[in-house]
C-alpha cells in the first residue's frame, strides 16, 4: 500500500500556457491519465510477410478511455459517495461507469453496494476475466457486472491483478452466484479466488494444463488441405489486427 | 449374477462400483443385497442420460428414493466459442455466437450485436426496421424456445404427448426462420449495424398465418396440462426456490417471475424499441415447476402479441432500410434467392466487378479485413428465455474481438440444482432441472 504510492508519477509541470485555460478539453490527456495497454504496430497488423508498403515501422498505443473526473454525473456520484476511498480510477465510457478496486477493497466494497439501502446491488452478473498480457504488473483482470433491481442501475467492478500473484478475495460470501462463475474464471485465466469454497476447474477436464483463455495459450487446430494447398489454423493464418 | 464386458461390478477404493446400462438393473439389486447395512448410493446419472436435457452430468448421492446431496458436472459440451471469437472479425462474432445457446441463437446474437454497436457508439444509427426485425425474430425465438422447454419437460415425465405437440408447433416457428434468415437455426442473421437482409416477400402473411394458428393451438397445452391429475402430481410443489434463493443465487428469468417477482429486462431496460410494444410482464406465485409450466405458457401468450405488432410496424417498413448508413461498418454484400438457392445477388457482383473499382476495394477490405472497433467494454444484457443474457465485450480497438464473455443464464441458473432437489426424490431431480430449462450448449459454449 504505501509502497504503491511512494510509485505514483509526479504529475508533470509544464510552462504555463494561457491556451490550456482556455480550452483545456482540447489538449491530449496528461501520462498519467490514459490507459495505454500495449501497441499496435505496422499498418496490416500482419507480421512475417514483406511489408514494402513503408508502414511497417507504424507504432500506435492501444489507449482505453481514460479515467473519468468529477462529477461523473447523476447517480454514479451517490455511488462513489459511498465507496469514497475504497476506489481507483473511475471510468465513464458509453454511458457505462466501471469502478476500479483493489482486490484487499473488494469484499468491503461489494458488501456495501449489496447492503446500502441506498446503493442496493442485489444482483452480480457473474465474474469475466480478461488478460491483458501487455499490461504490466496488472495482466489479469476480473470483471464483475452488479445491478440494483431495486433502483434500476449498473455499475461494473473491475479488479486487476499482476500474472505472477494472481489472488483475488472471493465474492461467493456475498454473492453466492459468484460460485460457478469464479471457478470458470479460475480455469480459463488461472486467476485464484481466495476463499472460494471449492475452486476446481469447471469447463475443462479436472486434469487439463494450462489456463486456456489466456492470451498466451494457443487457440489450436491443425492445417487444412485443399487441391493441394495448404490452410493455417486460425490462429496462425496472416491475418489483420 | 451374468458377466456382461460392459457393465458389471467392481472393488475400487471407493467401494463397490456398479456400472449399469439399462435392463440390467438387477445386478445392483442382487449386489446390494449382498451388503445391505448402508443405504447410501452414489448414483451418477449421465452425461448422455436422456432425461438430464443434453450432455449435463449429475451426480446424486441417495438415501432409498431420497436425494442428500445433488452436484452438476458440467463442461461436456465445452467448445471454446469465446476463445474462437478472439481470432475473428467482429462480424464473423456473430457465427459463432449463434452456436452457444442453440435454443435461442437471435438472443445470443442481438446482445452480441447490441454490445458492438454500443462500443462502435452507433446505437442510435439502428435503423427502425432492423429494431423491429429483431424484435419479431428474438419473440418467435422465445416461442420455439419454450415450447421445447415444454416439451423436452413432458418427455421427461413420460407425457409423450406433450412432447410431439411441442416439437410441432416448432417446427412451424423454425420453418418461418427459414423463410427469413435462409436457416432453421445458427442464422448469423443479426450483425452489427442491423440484419443480414430485408424480409422476403410473402413473409409477413406466413406470419400472420403462424399467429393464427398458435392461438388455436396454444390452448391445447392448457387443455392437455393444466388440470392434469397426473401433471400437476409430478410438478406441484417440486422444484422449489423463493425469491430469497433466486436472488443469492442471480438466477433470473422465468425461474425469478415464478417466485412473483415481475423483473424482465424487456421492462426495466428497454432494448431495440422494447417499450414501444404492449405486453405484461407474466409472473406466478407458487416458486415450482407448476408455476414456471404455465409462466411460460404465458408468456407465449404475450409474445405473439408482441409479434402483432411487429407484422403490423414492418407492414408500414417496407423498402425501409435494415443496415446502418455508415458504409464503413454496413456489410456490402447483397444476397439474393437465385435459380440454385440463396447466394450472393448478381447485381451486387455486376456492381463491383463491372462497374466500381472503388466498390470492389471497398467490399474485399471489409469482408477481410473488416471494421475497427474503439477500445472499451460493454454489457449490454437482454431477456432471453432462460434469464439476463449478456455478453461482456471487450475491444483494443482492433478488428477482432479482444475479449468475449458471455454470461448466459443456462449456467447461473443450473447452480439452482443443489437447493431445489436435495431433500426430494430422485424423480423429482428431472422435474426440477427440466423447469429450469438449461441448455447445455449455453451452460458450457
Amino acid at each position: 500500500m504505501s509502497e504503491d504510492q511512494k510509485d505514483v508519477i509526479p504529475e508533470p509541470k509544464g510552462p504555463e500556457q494561457p491556451a490550456v485555460e482556455q480550452s483545456p478539453e482540447n489538449l491530449p490527456a496528461p501520462p498519467n491519465e490514459v490507459t495505454a495497454v500495449g501497441a499496435r504496430t505496422g499498418m496490416f497488423g500482419a507480421s512475417g510477410t514483406g511489408d514494402t508498403s513503408g508502414y511497417g515501422g507504424l507504432v500506435a498505443p492501444i489507449v482505453f478511455p481514460a479515467p473519468a473526473k468529477r462529477p461523473y454525473g447523476g447517480w454514479y456520484d451517490e455511488v462513489a459517495d459511498a465507496l469514497e476511498g475504497s476506489l481507483g480510477n473511475v471510468v465513464v465510457h458509453r454511458g457505462e461507469i466501471t469502478f476500479h478496486v483493489r482486490r484487499e477493497e473488494l469484499v468491503h466494497v461489494a458488501q456495501t453496494l449489496r447492503d446500502d439501502p441506498k446503493l442496493r446491488f442485489e444482483f452480480c452478473a457473474g465474474v469475466s476475466g480478461v488478460h491483458y498480457p501487455d499490461d504490466k504488473g496488472n495482466e489479469l483482470h476480473a470483471v464483475y457486472h452488479l445491478l440494483s433491481m431495486t433502483h434500476n442501475r449498473r455499475i461494473r467492478l473491475e479488479v486487476s491483478v499482476p500474472d505472477a500473484d494472481p489472488h483475488i478475495p472471493s465474492l461467493v460470501g456475498v454473492y453466492p452466484t459468484n460460485d460457478w462463475h469464479e471457478r470458470e474464471t479460475y480455469d480459463m485465466f488461472g486467476i485464484i479466488f481466495d476463499g472460494h469454497p471449492a475452486l476446481t476447474r469447471i469447463l475443462m477436464p479436472d486434469d487439463w494444463p494450462g489456463h486456456p483463455q489466456r492470451k498466451d495459450y494457443p487457440l489450436g487446430g491443425i492445417p487444412v488441405e485443399y487441391k493441394g494447398g495448404t490452410i493455417p489454423p486460425p490462429d496462425q493464418r496472416r491475418s489483420y489486427n | 449374477m451374468t458377466q456382461d464386458m460392459y457393465a458389471g461390478a467392481s472393488e475400487t477404493s471407493e467401494g463397490k462400483v456398479f456400472t449399469v446400462t439399462g435392463q440390467d438393473w438387477d445386478s445392483i439389486v442382487e449386489g446390494l443385497a449382498e451388503d445391505s447395512s448402508d443405504e447410501r448410493i452414489v448414483v451418477n446419472m449421465g452425461p448422455q442420460h436422456p432425461s438430464t436435457h443434453g450432455v449435463l452430468r449429475l451426480i446424486l448421492e441417495i438415501e432409498g428414493e431420497t436425494v442428500t446431496e445433488a452436484r452438476c458436472g458440467i463442461g461436456y459440451l465445452h467448445t471454446g466459442i469465446e476463445k474462437n471469437t478472439e481470432y475473428r472479425s467482429w462480424v464473423q462474432g456473430t457465427t459463432f455466437v449463434t452456436r452457444m445457446d442453440y435454443l435461442s441463437p437471435f438472443f445470443n446474437e442481438a446482445t452480441y450485436c447490441l454490445g458492438v454497436e454500443r462500443l462502435l457508439d452507433i446505437e442510435d444509427q439502428i435503423p427502425e426496421k432492423a429494431s423491429v426485425m429483431r424484435v419479431l425474430l428474438m419473440e418467435l425465438n422465445r416461442i420455439s424456445s419454450h415450447l421445447v422447454c415444454i416439451a423436452t419437460g413432458g418427455m421427461e415425465i413420460g407425457a409423450l404427448t406433450v412432447m410431439t405437440i411441442g416439437f410441432r408447433e416448432r417446427e412451424l416457428v423454425l420453418d418461418l426462420f427459414e423463410l427469413i434468415t435462409g436457416l432453421r437455426m445458427n442464422h448469423a442473421f443479426i450483425r452489427p449495424g442491423g440484419v443480414a437482409q430485408d424480409l422476403p416477400p410473402g413473409a409477413l402473411d406466413e406470419i400472420r398465418a403462424f399467429v393464427a394458428l398458435m392461438k388455436k393451438r396454444l390452448p391445447e397445452y392448457a387443455d392437455l396440462c393444466n388440470a392434469n391429475p397426473i401433471f400437476r402430481a409430478r410438478l406441484d410443489g417440486v422444484g422449489h426456490l423463493d425469491l430469497e434463493g433466486v436472488m443469492a443465487l442471480g438466477i433470473t428469468g422465468p425461474v425469478l417471475r415464478s417466485t412473483g417477482y415481475a423483473w424482465d429486462l424487456r421492462k426495466t431496460e428497454p432494448y431495440c424499441g422494447y417499450e414501444d410494444y404492449d405486453f405484461d410482464v407474466q409472473t406466478w406465485d407458487t416458486c415450482d415447476a407448476y408455476g414456471r409450466f404455465r409462466l411460460r405458457l404465458n408468456e407465449m401468450w404475450e409474445s405473439l402479441k408482441i409479434i402483432e405488432q411487429a407484422a403490423e410496424r414492418l407492414a408500414g417498413l417496407e423498402g425501409a432500410p435494415v443496415m446502418v448508413a455508415d458504409k464503413k461498418i454496413a456489410w456490402p454484400s447483397q444476397l439474393a434467392i437465385g435459380s440454385d438457392g440463396m447466394g450472393n445477388s448478381l447485381d451486387h457482383i455486376r456492381h463491383i466487378m463491372g462497374e466500381s473499382m472503388e466498390g470492389l476495394i471497398h467490399h474485399f477490405k471489409l469482408v477481410t479485413e473488416g471494421f475497427r472497433v474503439p477500445p472499451g467494454q460493454a454489457y449490454v444484457p437482454i431477456e432471453s428465455p432462460r434469464g439476463e443474457l449478456g455478453a461482456h465485450l471487450v475491444s483494443d480497438g482492433g478488428t477482432r474481438p479482444f475479449r468475449v464473455h458471455f454470461r448466459d443464464p443456462s449456467f447461473t441458473n443450473l447452480q439452482g440444482t443443489s437447493v431445489m432437489s436435495e431433500g426430494g426424490m430422485i424423480a423429482d431431480v428431472i422435474v426440477a432441472i427440466a423447469s429450469l430449462d438449461p441448455v447445455m450448449g449455453g451452460v458450457d459454449r
